[in-house]
């Protein structure tokens, strides 16, 4: 038998967290926006396939940024608990709030009991009838859980877009204008005014959460993933 | 031991909620709960059932409708039961039998079809949709042998063919593609015999609409568990239609207005049958 160095609790959770920050930093950016019409979830992302927003439920959406395979994983969970939930309980018992402690629980758990902790950031994104009731909640690699107002930015470059994006965010926002901001914190800084070098639709992947989704488009399910032609129409 | 993680990674891998619940929840399938004792030697239990449902298929897509009466031996359990569902975006499907069972395979069948679609990314083909509940089916085939069966009917939009297609199943799963028209449940005979007279190719989708709602009238005419249109209380069967653009509840003035023609022209024209 080896023999094991003395390493201290803090040092150990210090080691465990510089690791998985590391692991997200080389990430691109998400950012998830509460405005007028809904909430708006961009991501910096040129795979038409590999999706890093998701769907959980009737009013809420899932964004996340670091492994695909680790934040994968936990979007499946995410799915089967909240269908669980709404089968065995009733649709409107699905909660962002109750889906965020699941997802703080299992991160943490993780975090302390695993080889390695989860290299991710997730948001959960609940829009409701109106924009205070919207829910935002930011969860990090350790099972932190932070409620937010307005926006959520993950990833990255994530102090250099949210500084963009908290100049530019109002209430009174529109998709096009929320996804508009999203793009100009998402670009690089340097050029961000330039409108051609402005990120392509296809470099972007786009979902909406509509605040009027029954009586816009007849169903109770908010969320609504938009294809390039969406997007380039959306942004015209 | 690498590969034993692989192999049950991948085990653990499905997209259907069905499956997670049998793993992680058995107690929240309808059909997981096997009555202790045999009780089919006693009097069958005393339920609602839920009776007629008819459907067809018009230009461009099928039409799906129920009448709304649930009954219990010779009691009407209910007049207000609705047995025609949306099962996603492109399907609906109706059913006949033990009332609780079905409807619980209903939510359970359309969470299915939901779960599928958000953990995949797209939607299940047609013909998935249609063996899927054909499992779900054959998964409540204890409960059948004791007399609470339930048989679904399915119609649904085939998006990659451009199509409006309709399935029928037996209580043992068994899954059969039927064309033009089906019916299933205690008014189908007579139901039946209405469509064979009614429907013709390319009918549109009013006049599916009148042709369903006038099928359902002779269901309810000679079957004493079809209920018929309810001009005292407003009430009308629950009718969806399925084409290229989805599935669409018709609206209750339609419905009335159909209604209203039936009786009407049976009224003026004062025949026995």
């Amino acid at each position: 038998m080896t023999q094991q160095f003395y390493v201290s609790p803090e040092q150990l959770m210090k080691d465990r967290a510089d690791f998985a920050r590391k692991g997200i930093a080389r990430g691109r950016s998400v950012v998830v926006i509460s405005c007028a019409e809904g909430i708006a979830l961009v991501a910096e992302n040129p795979s038409p396939s590999l999706h890093k927003i998701g769907e959980i439920y009737d009013k809420i959406a899932f964004a996340a940024v670091g492994k695909y395979n680790e934040f994968e994983s936990l979007r499946q969970a995410g799915v089967r608990y909240a269908d669980v939930r709404g089968y065995s309980y009733d649709r409107e018992d699905v909660t962002a709030r109750g889906l965020a402690s699941v997802y703080a629980q299992s991160l943490g758990a993780v975090f302390t009991a695993e080889q390695k902790p989860f290299e991710v950031e997730l948001a959960v994104a609940e829009v409701g009838p109106t924009q205070e009731e919207d829910h935002l909640y930011r969860l990090t690699f350790d099972g932190s859980i932070a409620d937010e107002h307005s926006f959520v930015v993950m990833g990255g470059q994530a102090d250099k877009v949210s500084s963009a994006i908290e100049g530019g965010w109002r209430s009174s926002l529109s998709f096009s204008e929320a996804v508009r901001l999203a793009m100009s914190g998402l670009a690089p800084a340097a050029e961000a005014d330039d409108q051609a070098k402005a990120l392509p639709a296809r470099a972007l992947e786009v979902a909406v959460l509509d605040r009027m989704s029954e009586r816009s488009r007849g169903s109770r399910r908010a969320f609504r993933r938009l294809n390039d032609a969406d997007i380039t129409a959306l942004l015209a | 031991m690498q590969e034993s993680t692989a192999n049950q990674v991948a085990a653990n891998a499905t997209s259907s909620f069905t499956e997670h619940l049998q793993r992680d929840r058995p107690e929240l399938l309808p059909f997981s709960r096997s009555p202790q004792g045999g009780a089919s030697a006693a009097a069958p239990l005393q339920v609602p059932h839920a009776t007629t449902i008819v459907a067809l298929s018009y230009d461009g897509g099928v039409l799906m409708a129920g009448d709304r009466r649930a009954t219990m031996g010779n009691v009407i359990a209910s007049r207000h039961i609705e047995k025609v569902f949306p099962a996603d975006r492109f399907s609906v499907l109706g059913i006949a039998g033990t009332a609780g069972i079905a409807i619980d395979l209903t939510r359970l069948f359309q969470v299915e079809l939901e779960h599928y679609e958000k953990i995949e990314g797209t939607l299940l083909s047609l013909e998935g949709k249609a063996n899927r509940l054909g499992a779900m089916i054959r998964g409540n085939l204890p409960l059948a042998l004791q007399g609470l069966a339930v048989v679904p009917l399915f119609a649904g939009f085939d998006t990659s063919a451009g199509v409006g297609r309709l399935f029928s199943y037996d209580v043992t799963g068994g899954r059969y593609e039927e064309h033009e028209h089906h019916t299933v449940g205690s008014g189908s005979v007579f139901a039946r015999g209405a469509l064979k007279k009614l429907w013709r190719p390319n009918l549109t989708a009013a006049e599916a609409l009148a042709v369903a709602v006038e099928s359902l009238y002779d269901a309810a005419d000679d079957d004493s568990a079809t209920g018929g249109p309810d001009t005292v209380r407003q009430l009308w069967p629950v009718v969806y239609t399925v084409d290229s653009s989805g599935a669409r509840r018709v609206p209750e003035p339609e419905l009335a207005a159909a209604a209203r023609n039936v009786i009407e022209a049976r009224t003026i024209a004062g025949r026995e049958a």
